[in-house]
Order: C-alpha cells, then structure tokens, then sequence
C-alpha cells in the first residue's frame, strides 16, 4: 500500500476539523499505517499546527514558507509536489480550498483523482473502492480508482467519524528546504467579509427555509406568511439566492451562514450536503419536498411528500385559526 | 479577449427526479430529461458579458456525441459565436482527467485568453477545470463568483466559507471555475434556437487532436462500477394521508418542538 498523506487545512494556528476526518479516512484505506499529515504555512501559527497534530499522526511534514503564509491554492499545489514522493495517496478536505488545490495536483504529481468521497469500501495495493454521491446526493456510486501511480483524493465533510486513539506521539519533520522559490500567476490580495443583511437568521430559534421548490420570486411571500404565523424567519438554499429571489445573508449552508435553530423547516430543498453544513445544533427538522428521493429526508426528523406552493399555505392557514 | 467555455449535456435534475433502474445497476435514463448543465450558463453569460465590455468572441466546446449539439446551439443561442464539438468514439468512458485531456489538446490549437467552466456538473467532481489549468500550466481558479478586467489580468472574487469573498489578481491566460449566482443568465427562446440551427458546427476527433489512446477508457484510472440507492439513514418519519390530518400531526409536533407557541 503507498503511503497516505492528510493534508491539513489550518487557521489561526488551529487544525480544521477535517484534520481528525482525513485521519479516520486514512485508517479506513490502511488500518497497518500511521498516515502523516503535511502541513503548509509560515510563522507560529504553522508551529502551533504541527505540535497539535503529534497527536494524531505518526509524522507530521512541515512546510515553512512565507509565500504560503495564507494558503493560495496555486502555491500549495507546487510546495507539495516538490515534497511528496510520487505514487503517494494524499487526502483532503473536499471545501473550496480542497477543490482548488486537489485537481491540479493530481495531473502534476501524475496520480488518480476522486473528488468528494463518502466512504471507502476496500482498499489493496492496486486499487480502491469507494462511494461518492451524483445528482445532488440522489443516488450513489462506487468508484474504482487505480492507485498505481498514487491517488489524490477529497473526502466529503462530516463522512468519516474521527476515530478516537492512543496518541500517536508523532514527530514533526521539516521539509520546508525541498521547496524553493514559490512563485505563481495568482496572487492573493484581500478576504472581504460578506455583507450582513436586514434580518439575521442566526438568531431566530424557528426557520422557514427554502429552496428551489418555492419556483419563482413571487411565491416567496407564501414562506413569508408562515414564517410570521409562526414567529419565525425565512430562509433559503443557494438556489434561490442565485435567482436573486433573496438576499445572500439569508442563505443557509458552508457558503452562507451557520444557524442553530430549535426546528427548521426545509420547504422545497432537496439537501446538498453543503446546506446540510449550515444546520448546526441538531434541530427538530420538519422536510416537505414533492420528490420523495430528494436526499433532504436522509436527515429531516419528520417529511411530507408535496408540492409546497400547495401545502404551506393551508399550514399558514390552520395555525392562524388556532 | 477571446473566451473559450467548457460545457457539458447533463440529465436535468430540475424536471428529473433520479431514480434506481429495475435492474438496480444504473440510473432509470427512458424519460430523461437533458438541458445543459446549469452552472455551465453562468460561465457563458460571464463570457458575453466580458466580450460585450472588452471585445473579442466567445466560444463554447464540449466533449460527447451527437446528442450533444444541441446545447452548443442553445449556448451559441445565448451569443457565443462558435460551438465545438470534441466526438470519438474512443472519447467514451473517459474520466475528468481523460476529458481535460482532450480539451487541453483543443485549447492547444488556438489562442484563449480565458477559459471558463461551471463549478460542477451532475456528478459534484469539480474537476475539470483544475487539471485541464494544470496540463495547460495556466493559473486556477475555483468558485468565481466576480471578474474584473485588468490590463493583462483580471481582478476576481473567489466564494470561500460563510459567504466570505477572497480576492485574488491572476494572469492571463487562466482557467476560472464559476460559481452559480455571479450573474443572471439570459433568456433564450426557441426563436433564438431557430437561429442558430443552420450554423455548421466543427467536429474534432482523436486523431485530429492527437490525443490517441491518452483520454480513452483504457487511460481512465476512476471507473464509475454502479449506481445505488443512497442508505436511508435516520429517515424522516413520513406523514401520510389528507393534507388536513398531515397538517394537523405537523401543527401537534411543531408545538411540542418548540415550532408553535
């Protein structure tokens, strides 16, 4: 089996959560190995990065460099391939970093790709099997990948448990004088916070959230209505902030914002996991969806299969009557 | 600036619901509807957006068969003056590092300033764009929900967590992944459809393209084994009945859950 490597997404001198899921992922495909994490950054946020991971991993690879001070995508990519030996498996998260990072290096470090992987099913020196979702987590797929010449492969967020274990007393190595001078034609300028909005949906304990079901703009103020007989806001999914139909900051999902309601309502959404991401807190979460595939009823509490242009006002009407 | 956009002929899954076949190996594919792969339309409306502030052309490719012709008309209905279409048998079974191979080897036999793809199609890879940048050795970059054009550059937003923008300035030439919502796609009808019917659409093949035998199934290192029904999970408990017993059992649970005071 080639040796795995977790590549870990960092910030403020704190792993990301992923961390602990690559790590679980990595077990999965080699149970006999100690993966190692690679770890690119600069200063002391990198060392306090390492020394963190000691504890999960058998070694952890540290790439110091200043151009990699914030973590450009385009650097990273070359930083990596001038350190990891080829043939290796290298996993990541599969967030906006890992899937501006992951293709690219794939085709440089001349390995299979599998983006945005749930599980792996068997694994052996030649090949992998694994399950990956399409058409929005409708169905399910296994993929075969060869791993002859290695494999880069993003896991799905929140789809492997961290596994808990002895410390691994990990050693940090450093490889920061295999790389040099890191140059690339993207330069990062500036993060811009996003723009905060006439209602905050963060802070309603009841959402009336939706999706793509709602149809048009003019069917809005149909969630409106049962938002304000219930004392609740609405919501949505990025669907219908696409359309412009609401504003962004009332997008729910790892592109919007986070929300910790008591009970949601996701009324015409089908459930990518990326909205998924956003409902945090374990809310009593009430699905009404006229297709009864649609994966937001894997998770919902409770599911009504309709057409919601249909259902909520006859909800709005009832509980104005009582 | 001349704009090349990668799109792609996918089951729609917005008048599809996806469904398990009989045999329980594939998708149900009679009845399935095709339409272009949406975030594919944000990338050509970006495109004709730059070409109507800077000039230049905006052509759309896409790698498949015959069937595939018809959303380089509807692309070419929306104002991209070209459409090509990459076809050969030997094509089938490629996987995304077999397709950015074939249209790396495209790219080679023009001049594009820019190249653009949707964020993702059907299969959620988002990977295309990435190793076709990568076999090109052209800056990339995912999720851009901005462009603005600078000289010899572009100024761009990418959309990274909690709806947070990071800003980047990359050269040209680069390949953009763009992300759903930078614009509003526009309208084509079938008027405009008609339009376009007539306009002879250029075909490449493997050999035309030099790409023998390097993005075929026999090069694919990912094969896709099955399709299968995604486990149930918790699962929603489903009310059935009357919509009016149903809103009724919702109204009782939503105020024991703290839904309805």
């Amino acid at each position: 089996m080639p040796r795995i490597f977790a590549y870990i997404v960092h910030k403020g001198g704190v792993a990301d959560d992923s961390a602990a899921e690559l790590a679980a992922a990595a077990q999965k495909i080699d149970a006999a190995q100690s993966p190692a994490a690679v770890v690119t950054g600069w200063g002391p946020d990198l060392d306090a990065v390492c020394e963190s991971l000691r504890a999960s991993f058998g070694e952890v690879w540290k790439i110091a460099n200043e151009a990699l001070a914030y973590p450009n995508a385009e650097l990273v990519r070359k930083a990596l391939v001038s350190v990891l030996p080829s043939g290796s498996i290298v996993l990541a998260p599969h967030s906006h970093f890992g899937t501006d990072l992951s293709p690219g290096l794939s085709i440089k470090m001349n390995a299979a790709y599998v983006p945005d992987v749930l599980d792996i099913e068997t694994a052996d020196g030649a090949a992998l099997k694994l399950i990956r979702q399409e058409f929005g987590g409708q169905v399910s797929a296994h993929v075969r990948c060869d791993i002859s010449t290695g494999a880069v492969i993003t896991i799905r967020p929140g789809a492997f448990k961290p596994v808990q274990s002895a410390p691994a007393g990990g050693t940090v190595v450093d490889k920061s004088a295999a790389v040099g001078a890191l140059t690339c034609g993207r330069r990062y300028l500036e993060t811009i916070a996003p723009e905060t909005g006439d209602v905050d949906i963060t802070k309603y304990p009841v959402l009336v959230s939706i999706g793509r079901g709602i149809q048009e703009q003019d069917n809005v103020g149909i969630a409106q209505d049962l938002a304000d007989a219930l004392g609740a806001a609405v919501s949505c999914s990025r669907p219908v902030v696409d359309a412009k139909w609401m504003e962004k900051s009332r997008q729910v999902g790892s592109s919007g914002q986070t929300v910790k309601p008591k009970v949601y309502l996701a009324c015409g959404i089908s459930g990518s996991f990326q909205h998924l991401a956003g409902i945090k807190g374990n809310p009593f979460i009430v699905a009404i969806n006229k297709n009864r595939n649609a994966p937001i009823f894997r998770v919902a509490d409770v599911g009504i299969a309709a057409d919601i242009l249909a259902f909520l006002p006859e909800l709005t009407a009832k509980i104005r009557q009582s | 600036m001349e704009i090349l956009v990668c799109a792609r002929r996918v089951p729609d899954t917005s008048e599809n619901e996806i469904e398990m076949n009989g045999a329980g190996d594939d998708i149900e594919r009679d009845d399935l509807v095709y339409s272009v792969n949406e975030p594919d339309n944000y990338a050509v409306e970006e495109a004709l957006e730059i070409v109507e502030r800077t000039g230049g052309t905006v052509t759309v490719v896409t790698v498949g068969g015959d069937d595939d012709e018809e959303i380089l008309r509807r692309e070419m209905a929306m104002g991209a003056k070209n459409g090509v279409l990459l076809s050969d048998d030997d094509f089938n079974g490629a996987d995304g590092r077999g397709i950015a191979t074939i249209l790396a080897a495209f790219v080679k036999r023009g001049h594009y300033d820019l190249i653009l793809t949707g964020v993702q199609a059907e299969d959620g890879a988002a990977q295309v764009g990435g190793m076709l940048a990568a076999m090109l050795d052209y800056p990339f970059a995912s999720l851009v929900n901005a462009i603005e054009v600078q000289h010899g550059k572009l100024k761009i937003s990418r959309e990274i967590e909690g709806g947070s923008k990071e800003i980047n300035e990359i050269d040209l030439p680069c390949v953009l992944s763009i992300q759903t919502g930078i614009n509003e796609p526009r309208y084509v009808g079938m008027r405009g459809i008609r339009q376009v019917a007539s306009i002879p659409i250029p075909t490449f093949g493997a050999a035309d393209l030099g790409v023998d035998g390097d993005a075929g199934p026999a090069a694919a290192k990912v094969k896709r084994m099955d399709y299968f029904t995604p486990p149930l999970g918790k699962g929603a408990e489903m009310l059935e009945g009357s919509t009016e017993a149903i809103v009724d059992s919702l109204i009782g649970l939503l105020k024991a859950k703290g839904g309805l005071n």
